[in-house]
């Protein structure tokens, strides 16, 4: 038993969603009690997903325990094929139908259907949402990949961006440009918008670009040991990486002249250039996924010229890959995905900068330390409207400016110091072009002593009551209601008349 | 514990058909509650026993986190604890040792019980009683269950409260409770209103910290202030205490109807009933009046949330002037929501219970003005070109009483206007 108070992953169902999610023509009866289903607000609020998540539900309760759960598994599963008809069917269990032990793979096997029914192992109690994406997705391309004869010219699959993923969708659109670029034709990209007939002819291409491992390494890993197909281990996040990634791509294709336009790229000048002066050995941690976390190491050294005073990332699969990292970069290694221990730890290194996911941010925000978001988990403000990938030269644009925003700029900084006894332009400030809560504060107080309306104690109370963000707006409304109306002193009464008077 | 039946009970009375569904319910669990409870009741903390989906769950349904270490987490069963019971009970006795230690604040610890401990039939009543033995007098241990095969969403805190009452310090005196947690502004102006009444022996299940909750006994009277909480009440009877059968306190004529019950109950004069509301009520006369055209005739599909749905459905239709097509229900106890059942003019389709598929096909097919739906549903159904209310908001917000009444329609207005509002 560990106690957690908030988490990075959910269970590995989760993960299993956000690869069913992102696919077309597929379908996922989970075995579940009622509540379960809270997992597709996830997709419908954070990422503004205008369809359900393609899950069906047992949604068994108490009173089924022991009767009829293997039944009601059954039904969900022949209603749900015939409602949404779908070329696959995917079957698993949450962590409770986990427990009953009711074989969702083998009762979807006894009904016959006529399409393929893919069983998910998914152990709730050891293993996490990212595992959950992998073996998922591993599983779909292990029970639907087939020989296919090649496309005739060097073709790529990209495998791993799914649903729920940090800037998946715009990753791969910049993607596709430099595949573009390179002339490299683009076969299939799996899970997001691929169907079960496009996982099986994943094999017409040559090679398969691991775009996050997290999500589809061990797919990488099967194709190519049964299909022959090499694939990409460089991720082309940041500028470096980005090239690598070419290099490598050029390598297995065998071609040596493969490059692609970076007249798009601005990062590389942008950092040369004198305001980013200040940046230098500016302190930064970093934390979240391991290949996101390993990506910002490589900018934040490389690129920004940071000084990193620690990484550290919540997933343990890939723990020996970002402390072999840490050791070259001589800095300690934090695996762990628990919150209070990376609060700790983030409070005791005091860096200026933290580059993480919304979780840190959240650390970040008790702290009074800037921080930027680098990966998943994330909230829906990190799910922007604009293109805002982080793969390529455009992802390399987009992290410069979301690094650079929570920061205090040059010349600003050298101000904040040099005139700290100013009232209003101090070391507290906080950068200008951030919003000041302090600010807001100071004029709430000149406003109580300049008025000359009173507030009964009882209205004052009341007023307390009302939650801070609009008891601004309530104060200055019920002061004007009250001078309009004659009145010195306000009560309670004439509050709530205010109230009724303003509503719209 | 809980028993295992609250799901399977249906509505007393069989006048009224309701249409008794048992599909695929999209719905939250009672593990949800503590969103709420735990700010409310402000010197406890709510120990869910439970599996990582436990936690992820409270975390995304709170939408944002908290912005503070919440008074909520979960104890995460792992493989080893599944293997044998023995070790789970001990694992439990560390992590609230360590707990405890670091939040010496804490005065009331609620272990809660979710599917998974359920399943496996850990006795969270055997560990509470144990762990009280330990920590009493400084912490109370309690247990209830929030878990989805028993509970759908709000019955959370219904097993909450219920979990509470026994506690509660015996009386001979003549009290009035209130039942059921509210934003603390509006708990106030009730309690206000009713203290204007002339009735001062009055409190708050749940009371905002240990030494606030109510003293009840065989003289007691309550009152609920939200309808699903079927076995809290029963506890408070089992305790002696009589509830003051009444609408709930929604809008203009519900709130009124609330008080006139507590009136009636105490001999309250006409007059000084009167002289009480009569200000607050014109208020909220004057407050949804002016929305009302807005909302007039316009039509309505509930999906089953809260069971706050069949009160508000009376709200909207009898003061709002809002037609009902649809008022779905996760559970009906026909003796707590009768008042406000007999009050709807015209009888929508009442469904209990659901099968998501079938009711989308139902809502889809009746096109409603408005659609009160969860967060799963709302984002798809708006897409396909409907106009949605967030459900949770509905228990999230300040909607209870004459000064929130113009608030409550408000919240229904506004996607209302927004869509007529937007130009693309």
């Amino acid at each position: 038993m560990k106690l957690s108070i908030w988490t990075y992953e959910g269970p590995p169902h989760v993960g299993a969603m956000r690869v069913a999610t992102a696919m077309e023509k597929l379908h996922f009866v989970l075995h579940a009690p009622q509540g379960d289903t809270y997992a597709d607000l996830l997709f419908t609020m954070i990422e503004r997903g205008n369809k359900r998540p393609p899950v069906t539900y047992t949604t068994f309760q108490a009173r089924d325990l022991g009767a009829d759960t293997a039944d009601l598994f059954k039904k969900a599963c022949k209603e749900a094929v015939e409602r949404f008809n779908p070329e696959a069917l995917l079957v698993g269990a949450s962590c409770t139908a986990e427990l009953i032990q009711d074989d969702p793979g083998g009762l979807a096997d006894a009904l016959q259907l006529k399409i393929p029914v893919i069983p998910l192992e998914l152990p709730s109690y050891q293993r996490k949402e990212n595992f959950g994406t992998d073996e998922t997705f591993y599983q779909i391309v292990k029970a639907l990949a087939c020989t296919q004869e090649k496309t005739e010219k060097f073709s790529v699959n990209i495998l791993g961006p799914n649903a729920l993923g940090f800037r998946h969708r715009d990753d791969v659109r910049e993607l596709k440009t430099i595949l573009s670029d390179l002339n490299v034709d683009l076969n299939a990209v799996a899970p997001l918008g691929a169907s079960p007939s496009s996982i099986k002819s994943l094999t017409k291409a040559h090679a398969n670009i691991m775009l996050y491992p997290e999500s589809s390494e061990l797919a990488c890993r099967w194709l190519k040991e049964n299909f022959d197909m090499p694939y990409t281990e460089n991720t082309p996040i940041g500028i470096n990486s980005t090239k690598d990634f070419i290099s490598e791509l050029n390598k297995i294709r065998g071609a040596k002249d493969g490059i692609s336009d970076t007249s798009r790229l601005n990062f590389d000048w942008w950092s040369k250039s004198v305001d980013s002066n200040y940046f230098t050995g500016k302190r930064v941690f970093i934390f979240g996924d391991a290949t996101h976390v390993a990506a910002a190491s490589r900018i934040a050294k490389e690129e920004m010229a940071f000084s990193i005073v620690g990484i550290g990332c919540y997933n343990r699969e890939y723990a020996r890959k970002i402390r072999g990292l840490a050791k070259d970069l001589s800095v300690d290694a934090l695996i762990s995905d628990d919150y209070l221990e990376v609060e700790k730890v983030i409070a005791d290194l005091q860096p200026e900068l933290i580059l993480g996911s919304q979780m840190e941010r959240h650390i970040g925000k008790r702290l009074g330390i800037p921080c930027a978001v680098i990966s998943a988990p994330f909230h829906v403000q990190d799910h922007p409207a604009r293109f805002s990938p982080q793969v390529g030269w455009e992802g390399a644009n987009v992290i410069f400016d979301t690094w650079v925003h929570p920061l205090v700029m040059g010349l600003e900084e050298h101000l904040l110091g040099m005139f700290r006894e100013d009232f209003e332009f101090n070391d507290t400030a906080g950068p200008s072009h951030l919003s000041n809560s302090k600010g807001k504060v100071n004029d709430e107080r000149k406003e109580l002593e300049e008025n000359e309306i009173t507030w009964a104690p009882e209205a004052a109370k009341e007023l307390k009551k009302i939650p801070f963000f609009v008891r601004g707006k309530a104060k200055r409304n019920t002061e004007q209601f009250a001078s309009e109306n004659g009145h010195n002193a306000i009560t309670k009464d004439l509050l709530y008349e205010a109230k009724a008077h303003y509503a719209r | 514990m809980n028993e295992h039946s609250k799901i399977e009970k249906v509505g007393g009375c069989s006048d009224l058909p309701i249409l008794k569904e048992r599909g695929q319910r999209e719905v939250f669990c009672g593990l949800t509650g503590i969103i709420w409870l735990h700010r409310k009741i402000q010197d406890a903390f709510f120990l869910v026993v439970g599996s990582r989906t436990c936690a992820h769950l409270l975390q995304s349904a709170a939408g944002v986190m908290i912005f503070a270490e919440p008074r909520f987490g979960t104890a995460i069963l792992e493989e080893k604890d599944l293997a044998g019971m023995a070790d789970a009970h001990e694992e439990l006795d560390r992590e609230v040792a360590n707990l405890l230690e670091r939040r010496p604040d804490i005065k009331q610890l609620f272990l809660v019980g979710s599917c998974p401990s359920e399943v496996i039939k850990l006795d969270l009543s055997n560990a509470a009683e144990r762990l009280s033995k330990v920590y009493f007098p400084k912490v109370r241990v309690l247990n209830f269950s929030g878990s989805g095969i028993e509970t759908t969403f709000t019955q959370g805190e219904d097993a909450c409260l219920a979990s509470l009452v026994p506690t509660l310090q015996e009386t001979d005196e003549d009290n009035l409770v209130l039942v059921g947690s509210l934003p603390d502004i509006v708990e106030d102006q009730l309690v206000d209103l009713i203290k204007e009444l002339g009735i001062k022996k009055i409190s708050v299940l749940p009371g905002r910290n240990t030494a606030t909750m109510p003293i009840v006994g065989k003289r007691s009277k309550f009152i609920l202030v939200q309808p699903f909480l079927t076995d809290t009440s029963e506890a408070l009877e089992k305790r002696g205490a009589s509830r003051i059968n009444a609408p709930f306190p929604f809008g203009e004529e519900g709130t009124t109807l609330w008080l006139k019950a507590i009136k009636d109950s105490y001999g309250v004069s006409e007059d000084k009933f009167e002289e009480v509301t009569s200000a607050p009520r014109k208020r909220a006369q004057i407050g949804l009046e002016k929305l009302r055209a807005s909302l007039q005739d316009k039509t309505i599909f509930f999906f089953p949330d809260s069971q706050l749905e069949i009160p508000l459905a009376r709200f909207l239709s009898r003061e709002c002037g809002m037609k009902l097509i649809e008022v779905g229900s996760p559970y009906i106890n026909r003796s707590l929501v009768d008042k406000d059942l007999e009050l709807i003019d015209e009888m929508p389709l009442i469904s209990e219970g659901q099968d998501v598929d079938l009711q989308l096909d139902r809502c889809r097919e009746s096109n409603p003005d408005i659609t009160v739906c969860g967060l799963g549903l709302a984002n798809p159904l708006e897409a396909e070109g409907l106009t949605t209310k967030w459900a949770i908001e509905l228990v999230f917000t300040p909607i209870h009483g004459y000064e929130q009444a113009q608030d409550l329609a408000e919240l229904f207005v506004r996607p209302l206007k927004r869509k007529e509002a937007l130009l693309i």
